[in-house]
């Protein structure tokens, strides 16, 4: 399966964005061969919807779970509809993160924001 | 002549402001734009009321004739499509209205359904035309209701008093639009004149003219006036802070129907507004 979180820099040794849909990397982890590789988001400079979008990118790159510090309503509508998965993670490294998901130590991510900026 | 109320503040008295005015006025038509509370109605209680329903179009997909091409997705540039298991779905509360979708879609599988977002009501109270726009709950932008409220006077050729929303955003811009004259309602406060200082910033890039009146005064306030001095903003007038003048308020009444010194006041900075936009 593979696994997307966002991240700060698409180098290994990341910590983990803050933000889903404005994060300027996605980290793609495969837990079938190890393989990981670094897209960049075309959401993160979105004028709106970036949440949506980034979510969009997310089922497009065919993970299955996705692993987050926060994500909006309208992205886990998104994601929820393609059937990924939302795990809450906490700040620090991609790594640390990406090891505690492997060994079953993050819970699904239940609370979902609305918009930070509605626009208009 | 269209006069535009405005201020950046919200509770500056935009309300009792353009209320007031429309009704020292011989006829007036006054259009609420402060569609998520509108409150001139309550001062005017208006009567023989009709109502129309304000919709924007929606897109809905018709499945059968749809590629999964994603041109609409890639198109919209809010965001507001997505393409989830081989189908094209829709944010309705970020979806703008464009229907850039239904053109761009070369299978013709995107119809535009009518959402409504809110009503715009009509009715009168005396000498004035009272237009109100009101949004729905939950809707998130006022836009299409302020352009329907606003169609109601767009070929009045009489006084009418435009209610702007508070703040200095897309739905003040939208308001403002048909305007000769933006008067601007600023509060001789340090937070006041922060405000003041950005809607006199938007109505300068729209290129309107305008005036301000300094409400609620107790004596000078120095850096607004010197402000006002600087810009060569003409102060309309002051208006000085009563409790009269807030307990007519607080109880829904026009204050220029009860107190000769307000209808005075208002029939004043009428005719100096008139002079301005004349001049």
């Amino acid at each position: 399966m593979k696994v997307a979180i966002p991240v700060d820099e698409n180098k290994s040794g990341t910590a983990v964005c803050a933000s889903f849909g404005r994060a300027p990397y996605f980290l793609i982890h495969n837990t079938e061969n190890g393989e990981t590789e670094f897209l960049a988001n075309a959401a993160a400079d979105a004028q709106g919807g970036a949440g949506i979008k980034a979510a969009q990118f997310v089922v497009d790159s065919g993970a299955g779970a996705l692993l987050t510090i926060r994500c909006g309503q309208n992205a886990a509508d998104v994601l929820n509809a393609a059937g990924v998965k939302i795990y809450k993670t906490s700040a620090g490294g991609a790594d640390e993160n990406l090891a505690n998901f492997r060994e079953g130590k993050l819970v699904l991510l239940t609370e979902f924001h609305a918009g930070f900026h509605r626009h208009q | 002549m269209k006069l535009a109320v405005l201020s950046g503040k919200g509770g500056t008295g935009k309300t009792f402001t353009a209320v007031n005015l429309a009704t020292v006025a011989e006829k007036a038509v006054y259009i609420d734009c402060d569609v998520e509370e509108p409150n001139g109605r309550l001062f005017f209680k208006p009567v023989d009321k009709t109502e129309s329903v304000v919709a924007t179009p929606l897109p809905t997909f018709d499945a059968k004739k749809c590629t999964g091409c994603r041109k609409c997705v890639d198109f919209c540039r809010f965001n507001a499509l997505v393409f989830i298991k081989d189908k094209p779905k829709v944010f309705a509360e970020v979806c703008h209205s464009c229907g850039g979708c239904s053109l761009v879609c070369p299978a013709e599988a995107v119809m535009e359904t009518e959402k409504p977002v809110g009503v715009v009501e009509c009715g009168r109270s005396g000498n004035v035309r009272v237009v109100t726009g009101c949004m729905n709950l939950g809707e998130a932008s006022g836009i299409p209701i302020i352009e329907a409220a606003l169609s109601h006077a767009a070929t009045d050729e009489g006084l009418v008093v435009i209610d702007c929303p508070p703040g200095s955003a897309c739905s003040v811009m939208e308001s403002v639009k048909y305007a000769d004259y933006c008067i601007l309602v600023a509060e001789p406060t340090a937070f006041g004149l922060h405000n003041f200082k950005m809607v006199h910033e938007l109505v300068t890039l729209m290129e309107k003219p305008c005036g301000v009146i300094i409400n609620k005064t107790d004596g000078e306030y120095g850096a607004m006036e010197e402000f006002c001095a600087h810009h060569e903003i003409p102060v309309l007038c002051r208006v000085p802070y009563s409790e009269k003048l807030a307990r007519l308020g607080s109880s829904g009444q026009i204050a220029s129907l009860s107190d000769e010194e307000t209808a005075k006041l208002f029939r004043g900075l009428l005719t100096s507004v008139s002079k301005e936009v004349c001049a």
